[in-house]
This record gives structure tokens, C-alpha cells and sequence, in this order.
């Protein structure tokens, strides 16, 4: 069982790369997956205006700064991906190390946030807001996690000149770990 | 058909077991056509020696209508199901006729508690007459019931009535019922609602006017005074 | 050829330099053939302990307080164990692992002409989470308190707080065992909808894919676009027993139909999940010993996605009284009643495609025919359920439970049997016993219609559901009542028996049965091209094939055999 790449992986009967097809696939799934969440709490807000009270205490000053960090962290995706489309190695595992940084800048932020308000008594128990809140910002969190690890993998490729092509297929995961939190943002921090 | 083994007690049983009659019969029907055409073509095409299979795209118009005919057929079928259905389901589910009277049943792990409104026919009164597990009723009077559950889902069903309603915890959910027939028969929880699930039996009694009234006389706790 | 010879020899050489050698060859191995055997032999394993408890909890129906052989006596906890964790397993770790991961792990590259998957490795991952997730739920059997008793639907408040279940620790670990499954399952989706859209042979264009390369990427994509708000609700029930969160809790501003809604928008795509690739298996055994082009390819594609679309819209059938608005009943009929007609469609153009043929009752055509017979009957009783009005008395009853087990057991047992008997021989190199198949067979068809046919009757007059003994039901308690449980019962455990002669027949033919050669049932497609069992890399390089046309070219009247195997130039 040799681990040298199946035959099948060098077709492509419809034309686009097989890597750019799975991806789009993967996030497909993302997609319901967060819309469900999402969608359970819009539900759950409309039905309850009284969690006004609960959503007021959140920073909106600390989301907006993250929001920023993780745009700028997309940007540099970009970066790395046209660098990458040039065949610039280094350069491309160097904006993907940015975006790691980014991404790591993120999680600090967030775990800063989330300490203060847990001190403050705001647990994910103590109020179903606050439940949807650390669950849905948490598994957020977790795919900019996970993210960040493979996109570690991908860069030190990168660095070594080696499967290029997959700088654009984390990019476009970055981005997409980038819209939900571009929806999330505005229910958590904005609508109060 | 399902009277022959369990009695209409209720004025929309004898609905609901028609919606069931005629799904049957339609049903009923496609399926002994469906199977029959079925077993037909596997006795009539058998293989036999020297006989070759015939090449059909699927265009031909002579084998293609013997899909698109049953096709449009169904469709029709399935409309008179949906509207015989809606009817059924507005007259049980949708509206709700006058009450005569009301009653109250709560759901627990494991027995059903029924709060009858008493001599002064009031929920919420003092006159008001408690059971666990034994609802009493009389013939031929309109009941709005109020279903509620102290803690899991259950589910108030009589199969004589062919009524079904769960009970959601937080929630006080209406529904209706007008008994036709006397006799006494089961009550059953109809939601999965933990080990207990299987004791949740109950019975509902179903009186004349006058037995009803002396059941009332007798277990009113201010007449008991 | 030497060439070939020479590459061969080459890769081989590789193997022996870089993997590992012995059993730890097939653990670690990323074949997809091999991958497809660790899925086919868990989910075998996992549907004989499925049956097992259908015989445990069938034994105290029908003979309340028995001390059960091999077993013991039922306790009520116990029973609501045996029946969560049955159909939990048949529909996770039997149905979707045989007839999706199995078939569609060893047939898709075989079918489209390709050496392997795209990413072997994310294949080999999505088996090692899938077996782990099988762990997870067989461990959950043992702790204290038993495997969760909360029915496999999971409904809070009842699954989310362990004092109404008593089965806290399994109720977590169940649900944990599920979501990774689909976590699984979601892996090895990737691998089969891009491998199918972009690894095919040249020359193969889309209209000439197998139907069962079709239906179990079809069936691919519509689970991984409905799995994903039952993850969340999964996350949010895990949250509610394990953090004290009130997701589904009232008194916290939660509310328990959200997790119903999240569960059956799931739940109904779920059950075309298994049935597409049934269909997929049913069709193109039909046509081979049929010796007939399947009747109307296309209209059999549209209508499987059109199904699988319909299939989004009727979920909430499920909980017609379970506390919804009624209005939204009305609707839900609506589109219920509508899917009969795809579904319909489907099952019309397999019976037109016997038309004309030359039929011929080998073991999987046997197989086959009965899957069309049976789920006929499964069909039709759902319409029963799909008007709401009938609903109102069946919901909830043993009714139910017949119509889905007419539908599930042919989908998943007659499905995996058609399947299994017909690519035995490409599998495994030899040939199965024709006879003890057709024992096997009539003794699984025969016993499990005098199962389910008493369980519609006991449905009919109002017999509910989840139930351990109905002694306190005076009318659920006649005489006649318990004979009939007695004979469903006692049918369970004849059909189990006869399962016996199954695995003697695969032992026998895997051991001794008559080699068989590559094209032993006279088939197109493209698995059938090449060597039984396949190599690694399943045809030498320079061997792949190349299509000159469709998958169902029997009986084509140019021709003086009466196929035309897909590879064979002009």
C-alpha cells in the first residue's frame, strides 16, 4: 500500500482541480452546519426580546477590533495565494504565517474577552443567550483553530516548494471561517 | 374496518377512520396493481432458450404510457387524499367548537392527573374534583381539554376517540373531544417519556348524564362538606 | 506489456521497502477496496448485534416476564435501552456504513474506471473515526446505567437531563457515538462526490455512470446538506446534559421542538440517504439478469434528485401532533403526499425495465425483485402516516413501526443482500453457492413478512410504541393480541436462524467455492473488466479503461451477445 498519489487524482472530467472541488464541498456542509445553529438562534432571539438584557453586556469594541483582525488575516490569504499562483514558495508560506498570526491574535482576544466575562458571572449556563453565545462563537473559534493548524501544514510545504496549490484551498477555508464570523458579529455584538 | 376491533367513542372517530378507509382502498388499489403487473412481467419474461431481450431506450410512447398514465393517476388519487385529509385534520386540530365543559390533564413521570371542573363546571375553583390516572366524562357533552406536562414529553392519546395530542412541557395545548358512547376504555401516554413509560395507563369513563352527575355529587370536595 | 509488467513489479517492490507488512498492512492500508471491507465486515458485525436485541426486547413482548435466553430477564430501563440502541445501530452503523461506505468505497473507483480514490488517507481517516464512533456506542452499553434509553429520535427534556432518563452517562456517550458517525460520514462523502465528478475513465461522460455510482454520491450530497443543523442541535443537547445550558429547556426560555425541527430536517433526507443507493444496487441487478437497458436512465436521475429535493420540505410529518401550529400540518401533508410521486416513478421504471427481458432468478435478481415486492408495501403504508388526518390515530403506534420496517428492512437487509450476493464474486474471486442462496433467501423473505404483517394489524387497533409489557392496557391485552406478538416473534427469531445459512455459504465459497472469473454475471460495467478480486490499483496502468458508451447496452439488437461491456472499442 504504497502512499504514492492514485492515478485518479491527476483527471479531472469536469475541469476544475479536484482539491478546489472539495473544499467547496466541505464548506457546503459548514454551511448548514453554522445556518443551523445560526438559524436556531435567530429563532430563539425573535421569540424572546427580553434577551436584549443579556446581549447589551457584550463588547462590541472587542468584536469589532477581532473582526478586524480577521479581515486583515484574509487579506493576507489573498497575498499568500497570489503569491503561491506565481510559484513564490516563501513568500507564500510568509503571508500564510501572518494569517496565522492573525488567527492566533484572534483566539487571544477572545479568550481575554470570554475570561472577563465568564468572571463577570456570564457563563454558558447562566442565560440561554449567553449559551448560544459561547456555543456558537465557540465552535467558530474551533474551526479558526483547526484552521490555523492545517494552514501551518500548508505553509511549511509551501516553504519547501511543495503542493502549492493548496495555499488557495485554505485561503478559501480562511475566507469562509471569515463570513461566519462576518454573521455572527452583527447577532452577538450589534443587535441589542 | 378498525371499528370492528376498537369502538368509535368519539363524533370524529368515525371521520378519521373514514380518511383511513379510503387511503386504504386507494392504496389499496395501486398496490395489488403495482405488485400484480409486477409479478406478471417476471412470469411472462422469463428467460428461455433461444429468446433474446428486446433493446427499449425508454422512448417508446406504447411502454412509456404505462408510466406516465399510472404517473398522472396517482397524482390524482393523492388529491383526494389531501383534501378528504385537510378536512379531517381542520374539523379535529384547526377549530374548536363550543366547550361545554373544560378539563385539565397533566402529564408526569409516570400518571396522568386530571382536574375536573365540578359542580359549578369552573377549572381553577375549589369545587374542583382531582384524579390521578381516572378521567371522567359525560356522553354526547363538547370538552375542550388543556394538556400540560411537569417535566418530559408525553403524549394523551385514546385510541376509542382516535385522538392523539402530546403535552409539551411549558406549553398549555387545547384540543377537543366529544364522546358518543359510554363504556370505559384505555388511556395511553403515546411519547417515549423514560422507564415509566409502560405504566402510564389510564382510564376514561364515559358516563350518562345521570352517572356523571352523581360521580360529580360524590367527589367534589364542597359537596363533600 | 512488459512495460506494465515492469511497473507493477516496480510498485510492489515499493510496497515491500515502504509499508508495513502482515495484518498491520490491511489496519493501515488506504486501498479503498480494503477500506470498503473494514466498513462492509463493522457494519455485518454491528447488524448482528442490532438483531440481537430485536430478538431480546421481541422475546418480552411477546412473552412478558421471560427470562430470555442468552440474555435474561427485561427490565423496563432495559428495555428502553434495547430499542434505542437497535434502531440507532441499524440506521448508523448498519444501513449507512454497508450500503454507503461498503458499496460505494469498493464500487466507485471500480465503476468509473480509476485506480482509488482521490484522498485515500481522509478515506482511510473517515473508517478509523467511524470505528471509533462504533467503540464509543458498544462502550456506552456497559457503563453505569446502561446504553441510553431515550429512543434513537432522542427527544428532550427526556435526553437532556439524566434524572428523567436515568441513563446519564450512555445518553452522553450515544450522542457523542453519533455525531462522530457523521463526522465519518461526512469525510468519506467528499471522497465519493469528487472522485465521481472528476476521476472517470476517458470517454465516460456523466449519462454513462452506473445508477449505483449515482445514487451513493447523490445520496452523498443530500446528507451532507441535511446533517448539518442536527450537528448543531447535537452540540446544544450535548451542552444541556453535560453544562447545565437550557437549550430545550422551557423553563429557560428553551423550547423541545426546536430540537424535533432540528432532528427531522435531518431526519427525512435521511431515510432517502439509505434508500437511493438500495435503488442504485436494485436497478442495475435488474438490468444485468433482466438482460435489459434500464428503462428511462435519465428519467430515473432527475427523479432521484428531485426526490432527494422534495425530501427537505416534508419533515415536520413527524410531529404532526406533537405541538406544532396546526396550519403548518396542512402544508406539510401537502408535500408528504407529493413525494409518493417521484418515489413512485422510481419504483415504475424498475418494474417497465422487466418488460421485454430475458429473466433470469439467479440469487441476487431474487434479491433484487423482492427489494421492489417489499418496499412497495413500505411505500404505500407511508401514506397512511403522510395524511394528516390518519395521523392523528396512528401516529405513534405500531402502525408506524410496520410501515418503516417495510421500508428499512428492504433498503438495508434485502439491499445489502442484493448487493452482496452480485459482487461477492468480484470481491472475493469466488463463487457463492447458488443453493444454500436461495435457502438463505426464502428463509429471510418468507419469516420477515409474518413479522411486520401482525405488527400492522397490533398498529391498527391502537397498539403504541416503545412499550416493555402492555399488561396495563385491558385492551391491548387480549388473547389474540399476545398470539399475535407470539407469531411476529417467533418469525424474528426463524429469520435469524436462517442468517446462519448465510454465513456458512460465505465461509464455504470464500474458502473452497468455484473460482470465479472476471465477468461471471455477463455484465457492462467497468468493475466487471478486470481480475476478481481486483489488484492495488485495480487495473495495471497501462490497462485502465476507456468508455465507448452507456452502462445498459443488453440486448442491443446489432449485437450477437446480448451485452456490451462499457470498455469493448467499437
Amino acid at each position: 500500500m504504497s502512499h504514492a498519489k492514485p492515478i485518479a487524482t491527476l483527471r479531472s472530467a469536469t475541469g476544475i482541480p479536484t482539491g478546489r472541488l472539495a473544499i467547496w464541498w466541505v464548506l457546503a456542509s459548514e454551511v448548514v452546519i453554522f445556518g443551523g445553529l445560526i438559524g436556531s438562534y435567530l429563532l430563539h432571539r425573535l421569540g424572546h426580546p427580553e434577551w436584549a438584557d443579556a446581549a447589551a453586556v457584550t463588547n462590541t469594541t472587542i468584536g469589532a477590533i477581532n473582526t478586524f483582525v480577521l479581515l486583515t488575516s484574509s487579506f493576507t490569504a489573498v497575498l499568500a495565494h497570489q503569491a503561491a499562483e506565481k510559484g513564490d514558495g516563501k513568500t507564500a508560506a510568509k503571508y500564510l504565517l501572518f494569517t496565522i498570526g492573525g488567527a492566533l491574535t484572534f483566539v487571544c482576544i477572545k479568550s481575554y474577552e470570554w475570561w472577563s466575562e465568564i468572571s463577570h458571572g456570564y457563563t454558558i449556563a447562566s442565560h440561554t443567550f449567553w449559551s448560544f453565545y459561547y456555543t456558537m462563537a465557540g465552535l467558530h473559534a474551533l474551526h479558526v483553530i483547526a484552521g490555523a493548524i492545517i494552514m501551518g501544514v500548508v505553509a511549511l510545504d509551501a516553504y519547501r516548494g511543495r503542493e502549492l496549490h493548496r495555499v488557495e484551498l485554505i485561503g478559501i477555508y480562511w475566507h469562509f471561517v471569515d463570513v461566519v464570523w462576518i454573521f455572527l458579529f452583527p447577532l452577538l455584538y450589534i443587535a441589542k | 374496518m378498525i371499528e370492528r376491533y376498537l369502538v368509535q367513542a368519539s363524533t370524529f372517530a368515525g371521520s378519521i377512520d373514514g380518511i383511513i378507509m379510503l387511503v386504504f382502498i386507494l392504496v389499496g388499489f395501486w398496490l395489488l396493481v403495482a405488485e400484480g403487473v409486477f409479478f406478471w412481467l417476471i412470469w411472462r419474461f422469463r428467460a428461455r432458450p433461444g429468446e433474446k431481450s428486446q433493446y427499449l431506450t425508454g422512448k417508446e410512447k406504447h411502454v412509456k404510457r404505462w408510466i406516465t398514465i399510472p404517473h398522472a393517476l396517482v397524482l390524482v388519487c393523492d388529491l383526494f387524499i389531501i383534501v378528504g385529509s385537510i378536512r379531517v385534520w381542520y374539523n379535529v386540530k384547526q377549530q374548536l367548537p363550543e366547550a361545554d365543559s373544560t378539563v385539565r390533564i397533566i402529564g408526569q413521570q409516570w400518571a396522568w392527573t386530571f382536574q375536573h371542573p365540578g359542580p359549578d363546571n369552573e377549572l381553577d375553583t375549589p369545587d374542583d374534583i382531582f384524579t390521578v390516572n381516572d378521567l371522567h366524562v359525560e356522553v354526547d357533552k363538547t370538552y375542550h381539554f388543556r394538556l400540560e406536562s411537569r417535566d418530559v414529553l408525553h403524549s394523551f392519546s385514546v385510541p376509542v376517540f382516535r385522538l392523539k395530542q402530546d403535552a409539551v412541557p411549558g406549553r398549555a395545548i387545547t384540543g377537543w373531544f366529544q364522546p358518543n358512547r359510554v363504556g370505559e376504555h384505555d388511556i395511553q401516554c403515546a411519547e417515549i417519556c423514560g422507564i415509566g413509560h409502560g405504566v402510564m395507563a389510564a382510564r376514561i369513563h364515559i358516563q350518562d348524564a345521570n352517572q356523571h352527575a352523581e360521580w360529580i355529587a360524590e367527589n367534589s370536595t364542597s359537596a363533600a362538606q | 506489456m512488459a512495460d506494465t509488467a515492469v511497473a507493477i513489479d516496480h510498485e510492489s517492490h515499493a510496497d515491500a521497502h515502504h509499508g508495513p507488512t502482515g495484518i498491520l498492512k490491511y489496519v493501515w492500508s488506504t486501498d479503498h477496496k480494503i477500506i470498503a471491507m473494514q466498513y462492509l465486515f463493522t457494519g455485518m458485525f454491528m447488524a448482528v448485534i442490532g438483531g440481537f436485541m430485536a430478538y431480546v426486547f421481541r422475546m418480552q413482548l411477546a412473552f412478558p416476564g421471560i427470562s430470555v435466553p442468552g440474555y435474561g430477564q427485561v427490565s423496563p430501563g432495559e428495555y428502553n435501552s434495547l430499542i434505542t440502541n437497535h434502531g440507532s445501530i441499524m440506521i448508523f452503523w448498519v444501513a449507512m456504513p454497508v450500503l454507503i461506505a461498503a458499496f460505494g468505497n469498493f464500487l466507485i473507483p471500480l465503476m468509473i474506471g480509476a485506480d482509488d480514490m482521490v484522498f485515500p488517507r481522509i478515506n482511510r481517516l473517515s473508517y478509523q473515526i467511524f470505528l471509533l464512533s462504533a467503540l464509543i456506542l458498544l462502550a456506552s452499553l456497559f457503563v453505569a446505567g446502561g446504553g441510553f434509553g431515550g429512543a434513537w429520535t432522542s427527544y428532550p427534556p427526556l435526553s437532556a437531563v439524566g434524572e428523567y432518563n436515568q441513563t446519564n452517562i450512555g445518553a452522553t456517550m450515544w450522542l457523542i457515538a453519533v455525531a462522530l458517525e457523521f463526522v465519518a460520514f461526512l469525510l468519506g462523502g467528499i471522497n465519493f462526490i469528487v472522485t465521481l465528478m472528476n476521476s472517470r475513465a476517458p470517454g465516460m461522460k456523466a449519462y454513462d455512470i452506473p445508477l449505483t455510482a449515482w445514487m451513493i454520491v447523490l445520496a452523498s450530497v443530500l446528507f451532507m446538506l441535511s446533517v448539518g443543523p442536527l450537528i448543531a442541535g447535537a452540540a446544544m443537547l450535548l451542552f444541556d446534559q453535560t453544562l447545565g445550558t437550557g437549550f430545550f429547556d422551557p423553563a429557560r426560555g428553551g423550547d423541545p421542538i426546536l430540537w424535533q425541527h432540528l432532528f427531522w430536517f435531518f431526519g427525512h433526507p435521511e431515510v432517502y440517504v439509505v434508500l437511493l443507493p438500495a435503488i442504485g444496487f436494485t436497478i442495475d441487478i435488474t438490468s444485468t439478469f433482466a438482460r435489459k437497458k434500464v428503462f428511462g436512465y435519465k428519467i430515473m436521475l432527475y427523479t432521484a434528485v428531485a426526490t432527494a429535493v422534495l425530501s427537505f420540505f416534508v419533515w415536520a410529518h413527524h410531529q404532526f401532533v406533537a405541538g406544532i401550529d396546526p396550519r403548518m400540518a396542512n402544508v406539510f401533508t401537502i408535500t408528504t403526499l407529493l413525494i409518493s410521486v417521484p418515489v413512485g416513478e422510481l419504483l415504475f421504471v424498475m418494474i417497465a425495465t422487466l418488460y421485454g427481458g430475458a429473466i433470469r432468478l439467479a440469487v441476487p435478481m431474487l434479491w433484487a425483485l423482492s427489494f421492489i415486492a417489499e418496499f412497495l408495501i413500505g411505500g404505500v403504508t407511508g401514506i397512511f402516516l403522510g395524511a394528516s388526518g390518519a395521523d392523528i390515530y396512528f401516529h405513534d403506534t405500531y402502525f408506524v413501526l410496520a410501515h418503516f420496517h417495510y421500508t428499512f428492512f428492504p433498503i438495508a437487509i434485502i439491499g445489502t443482500f442484493a448487493a452482496f450476493t452480485y459482487w461477492f464474486p468480484k470481491m472475493f474471486g469466488k463463487m457463492l453457492d447458488e443453493r444454500l442462496g436461495k435457502i438463505h433467501f426464502w428463509g429471510t423473505i418468507i419469516p420477515f413478512n409474518f413479522i411486520f404483517i401482525p405488527l400492522f394489524m397490533l398498529g391498527g387497533i391502537g397498539q403504541h410504541r416503545r412499550i416493555y409489557n402492555f399488561e396495563h392496557f385491558p385492551e391491548l391485552a387480549e388473547p389474540w393480541m399476545y398470539n399475535l406478538r407470539a407469531i411476529a416473534t417467533i418469525s424474528l427469531v426463524i429469520m435469524l436462524l436462517f442468517q446462519l445459512v448465510f454465513f456458512l455459504n460465505v465461509i464455504k465459497s470464500w474458502i473452497g467455492g468455484e473460482k470465479a472469473g472476471n465477468n461471471p454475471w455477463k455484465a457492462n460495467t467497468l468493475e466487471w473488466s478486470t481480475v476478481s478480486p481486483p489488484p492495488h490499483g485495480n487495473w495495471a496502468p497501462a490497462d485502465l479503461p476507456k468508455v465507448y458508451r452507456g452502462p445498459y447496452e443488453y440486448g442491443h439488437p446489432d449485437r450477437e451477445e446480448d451485452y456490451w461491456p462499457q470498455n469493448e472499442p467499437d
